[in-house]
């Protein structure tokens, strides 16, 4: 599964992407964000206020029950300020 | 149409492109969002989501034809570095009667202000800083949620 960050939710992270095999039982956006938050103090920072995350599955905007599975492209961002 | 690209845009030729050869066009209009420096700003710098501003951009473009009869419509965003007034955005929309194609070029405005995926940060004086969503451009984008 490939994450994607993006603006200060990259600059938290301190990268722009990786690679993740989460295990199974991981099968929503909110569990992965459960999972990845768990994993180190920098993914903690990232989704320590998850009021200003949003986040797309596959290049489309999604919820925190949309479904994620190997293979899938997860963003994380803050909200858009486009235009 | 869309576009995404890091160069500036010409707006009279990009009008011309879009309306040329449709005499069923009566009223063209077009908006250019532009770097605005409310004082200090040196420069803005947008980030996007590639492949998912595209995604998002025609979909935004395909629900103003679906709402309004439009002949032509046309969507450029830009990316990468900018400095206090250079254009950041274009919309231009095209209809046999004007108050479609306000209406729409409105619509699309708000639309991608709060559903593309791009991020604004600002260096000034005093350093950099990422711009924070605006409530209003929520809200904005709630006048033209359908009822019924």
């Amino acid at each position: 599964m490939k994450i994607l960050y993006f603006a200060w939710l990259r600059d938290k992270a301190g990268m722009s992407e990786c690679d993740v095999s989460p295990p199974p039982g991981i099968a929503t956006v909110g569990q992965l964000i459960d999972w990845l938050a768990a994993g180190d103090d920098r993914q903690a920072e990232v989704f320590a206020d998850r009021s200003v995350v949003r986040f797309a599955v596959n290049q489309d905007f999604a919820e925190a029950d949309t479904p994620v599975g190997p293979g899938d492209e997860v963003a994380f961002f803050p909200p858009v300020t486009g235009g | 149409m869309i576009r995404v690209q890091r160069e500036a845009f010409d707006v009279g030729r990009e009008i011309a492109a879009l309306t040329a050869g449709n005499t069923r066009i009566g009223g063209v209009a077009s908006f250019v969002g532009l770097v605005r420096d409310l004082g200090g700003l040196r420069s803005m710098t947008l980030e996007h989501y590639a492949g998912m501003t595209e995604r998002q951009l025609e979909k935004i473009d395909a629900e103003a034809h679906r709402r309004w009869p439009l002949e032509a419509s046309l969507i450029v965003h830009r990316y990468g570095r900018l400095e206090p007034g250079e254009p950041i955005v274009l919309t231009i929309t095209a209809s046999a009667h004007r108050q479609a194609a306000f209406d729409s070029c409105n619509f699309l405005m708000d639309w991608l202000k709060t559903e593309a995926p791009f991020w604004k940060r600002e260096e000034g004086a005093d350093g950099e800083r990422w711009v924070a969503a605006r409530t209003d451009d929520d809200e904005a984008r709630e006048r033209w949620r359908e009822t019924g």
